[in-house]
């Protein structure tokens, strides 16, 4: 499953995501990581951007951006999809 | 501000250079104003928007010493203009700014890791730094305790535990900085292994053909690595053909064996970065908090749980832009009053001390008007920055744009151009001032080329004028007037909202701009910085755009009124003399571009003279149709409006007929028609090539609009 998939207050480990593009340059130097855990706090009123909790801090990224990133659930994560 | 005790014996030796280095929302701006008070300057990169501050603090022993603010940044890296700038100064790229001598650090306490990313490449310079671990009290209200001192033993540099929002530490700081000796970093991180020929082969590169240092060079090498197609702006020395070519032939094999090169360095900072955080860093005992960073957050989490809720989020949204706007639409107009008044009292004095004559008319109506012209700005500007100051430092401007980035992205701007747009209700002065709160240039750029399409409160009066003349009624019908005036509002807002939309996919296009932006925790506002912020946006209006704005005005004034008329006989109507001047003439000279829309050449000197401001088109046609002035502001305005009710062309058929006043309405919420935003936007894009650019397209599109209104009007018989 990607981020963008992830219901509201659900955590996940980051796997993996696309090697090029700036977005990923610098969502990388921003803390996530592959093994990263993050936890997807809120989604904007109108559906995009999402919110989320990575290393202490929080940090808005655009659904398109976090439909490629990869990632799997943690613990009891209700099945999305 | 500063603590002189007794100055430095007598050294000639120039002050040394400091950089001030953070990330964006960690408390830098507040430590560089209290490190310098008031002995700033503002100005600009040559070059690129990004603004320059640099300032003078003094150590605790008394020395002077240059204190350069760098842009806030994430990674140097670049991915902006302002983070390319901050790279550019600490390698050495700049020829316009000395590289520092030393370097001081700012990182947030409490999201220390993260903030210790910039710090880690900062590092990796080789130069003597200090770090500030900024916002310590919020960090140990969250439980955390970080050790300084541990941090400082593994580093190898002074580590001052700081709070710069309520002065403490700052001696510590002071003290450090007057370290005549202070230490190299003692800074080593294992480099994966498959990069380490690539990083060995760009450093000899970047010493033997840039002439960089070892330790700078490796640096460099290892920023080319981690992003190997950086922000690059104007002014910043470019990489040697010979280093391009052996980082191109990297970015070619790695591609063919798919290395991650970008990925595997930023992982192996984060390694490096998570052995010194468990060090530094003592979570709360257990027990008192699952999680550290739950505890600092959990307050934030209950303001954003109703701030960015679907409904009352939107409301506190609303209520928040409601009064912003309210207070820059109307709270302004009281200072305005007082200036005006102000300026109307310097005038009488000034005026009996000069006898008549055209140097007293140029004093008075040439550069005593200017100068009101400019400062009668100032208390939108104020406020607008009052109100902005207050959000960014209270964090709500995140959030503000986290509910406002979906709306914008539909025309490819992002959530943070809203309040700019919005503001440019008021004035499109403020409004595109405003807009350097976003970082990206492409949509900063986009947003300043629309603002002034927003239907500003100088075209008010233009339209309440023409609505009235277009009506026959002496009282004009509410709905009509509202209606109409919905409309104008309305066509400005559709106008660059979709030339926003079109810039972004045509001039301004680029690769998609990055929303990936932090949402601070909130803070109580630091009331000092707005204040601070709020002077400062004035001083850099009043210096830069104001003397443009006289200038332009002083000109303006003498097209108005040279040459004189022949014969300047007493009893002479001024409307001679208006015609004769080279405004007038210029009001002839464009009659054949103007005709299509309706217009005659009065209305072609209106059109300049609202050059100066919109509203001037209402004096400006009280002069041409010869309206006696009274003190009564409504007598006067219904005797303007009869005026252009009665004016006629040679023919004798009405000028002013409800379709020209629409057509000429249609004009006014299109074109850009105002020195002050032209002046101003030369500020804010360093140059003239923007503003002109501007000046263009809105007018161009202004005349496209009239033209195919009034054509298609007269066909249908109107």
């Amino acid at each position: 499953m990607n981020l963008a998939q992830l219901t509201v207050g659900a955590s996940a480990t980051i796997q993996a995501y696309p090697q090029a593009g700036a977005a990923f340059t610098r969502l990388r130097e921003m803390g996530l990581l592959p093994g990263t855990r993050i936890t997807l706090v809120r989604i904007a009123p109108l559906g995009d951007p999402i919110e989320i909790q990575v290393r202490g801090y929080r940090l808005s990224l655009r659904k398109s951006e976090a439909a490629l990133i990869e990632v799997v659930a943690a613990g009891a994560t209700p099945a999305a999809e | 501000m500063s603590t002189t005790s007794s100055p430095a014996p007598a050294a000639p030796r120039s002050a040394p250079v400091y950089a001030l280095v953070g990330n964006p929302n960690c408390g830098k701006s507040t430590l560089f104003n209290a490190l310098t008070g008031l002995k700033q300057k503002v100005g600009n990169y040559p070059g690129v928007t990004v603004e320059r501050k640099v300032g003078t603090a003094y150590t605790q022993h008394g020395q002077p010493l240059t204190l350069i603010d760098l842009p806030g940044a994430y990674s140097l890296a670049a991915r902006s203009p302002d983070e390319a700038v901050t790279r550019d100064v600490l390698l050495g790229r700049r020829a316009d700014t000395p590289t520092p001598d030393r370097i001081i650090c700012i990182a947030d306490a409490t999201n220390l890791e993260r903030n210790l990313y910039l710090v880690h490449q900062v590092l990796d310079l080789g130069r003597p730094v200090v770090l500030v671990l900024n916002m310590m009290d919020l960090a140990a209200q969250a439980g955390l305790t970080v050790r300084a001192d541990r941090l400082s033993r593994e580093l190898g540099i002074p580590v001052i535990p700081c709070e710069a929002a309520h002065g403490k530490g700052l001696i510590e700081l002071k003290l450090a900085l007057s370290r005549p000796d202070l230490p190299l970093p003692r800074h080593a991180w294992d480099i994966p292994a498959p990069l380490a020929p690539a990083v060995a082969e760009l450093q000899a590169s970047l010493s033997a053909h840039e002439g960089k240092g070892p330790l700078v060079a490796r640096a460099e090498a290892l920023l080319l690595l981690t992003d190997p197609d950086p922000v690059r702006v104007a002014g910043s020395t470019p990489l040697s053909a010979a280093t391009t070519r052996i980082l191109e032939s990297w970015k070619t094999r790695w591609t063919a064996d798919a290395t991650d090169s970008s990925g595997m360095l930023v992982a192996a900072r984060y390694d490096a970065i998570g052995r010194l955080a468990r060090e530094a860093i003592v979570p709360p005992a257990a027990g008192t908090a699952a999680n550290p960073a739950d505890a600092t957050l959990a307050l934030s989490d209950r303001i954003d749980a109703v701030v960015t809720h679907p409904l009352w989020g939107w409301v506190i949204f609303a209520g928040i832009m409601a009064a912003m706007f309210l207070g820059i639409f109307t709270l302004a107009g009281i200072p305005m009053g007082w200036i005006e008044s102000l300026m109307g009292w310097l005038g009488e004095h000034v005026s009996a001390l000069i006898p008549p004559g055209d140097f007293h008319d140029l004093v008075i109506d040439g550069a005593l008007a200017g100068v009101g012209g400019v400062i009668i700005f100032l208390p939108q500007i104020l406020i607008l920055f009052f109100f902005i100051g207050l959000l960014e430092s209270t964090g709500y401007m995140a959030r503000a744009a986290f509910i406002m980035d979906r709306v914008m992205s539909r025309v490819g701007l992002n959530g943070k151009s809203f309040i700019p747009l919005l503001s440019s209700y008021a004035c499109a002065i403020p409004g595109i001032m405003a807009a350097r709160t976003i970082e990206e240039p492409k949509d900063r750029l986009a947003t300043i080329l629309v603002a002034p399409f927003m239907s500003c409160s100088a075209r008010l009066p233009v339209y309440l004028l023409l609505i009235a003349a277009l009506v026959s009624s002496d009282e004009v019908p509410l709905g009509t007037q509202v209606g109409l005036m919905l409309l104008m509002y309305f066509l400005g807002t559709a106008g660059a909202f979709a030339f926003a939309w079109l810039f972004k996919k045509t001039l301004l296009r680029g690769a998609p701009p990055l929303m990936i932006m932090e949402l601070p925790p909130y803070r109580l506002p630091r009331l000092r910085d707005v204040a601070w912020q709020m002077w400062e946006r004035g001083a850099v209006f009043v210096k830069r755009a104001g003397t443009v704005i006289l200038a332009l005005s002083i000109v303006l004034w003498f097209l108005a009124n040279f040459p004189k008329p022949p014969a300047a006989s007493e009893g002479e109507p001024p409307v001679d003399a208006l015609a004769h001047s080279y405004a007038g003439r210029a009001g002839h000279a464009i009659e054949p571009l103007i005709a299509p829309l309706g217009f005659d050449w009065r209305i072609g000197i209106g059109l300049i003279q609202s050059f100066a401001a919109r509203e001037v088109f209402n004096s400006s046609m009280g002069v041409i149709f010869a309206v006696e002035e009274s003190e009564d502001e409504t007598a006067n305005q219904s005797h303007l409006r009869d005026a252009l009710r009665g004016a006629a062309r040679p023919d004798g058929t009405p000028l002013f007929t409800p379709l020209v006043c629409l057509s000429l309405m249609v004009f006014y919420v299109f074109a850009m028609q105002c020195i002050s935003t032209i002046a101003v936007v030369k500020r804010e894009t360093a140059g003239w090539k923007w503003p002109l650019f501007q000046l263009a397209y809105m007018t161009g599109t202004a005349w496209l609009a009239s033209f195919v209104l009034y054509q298609v009007g007269r066909a249908l018989g109107f």
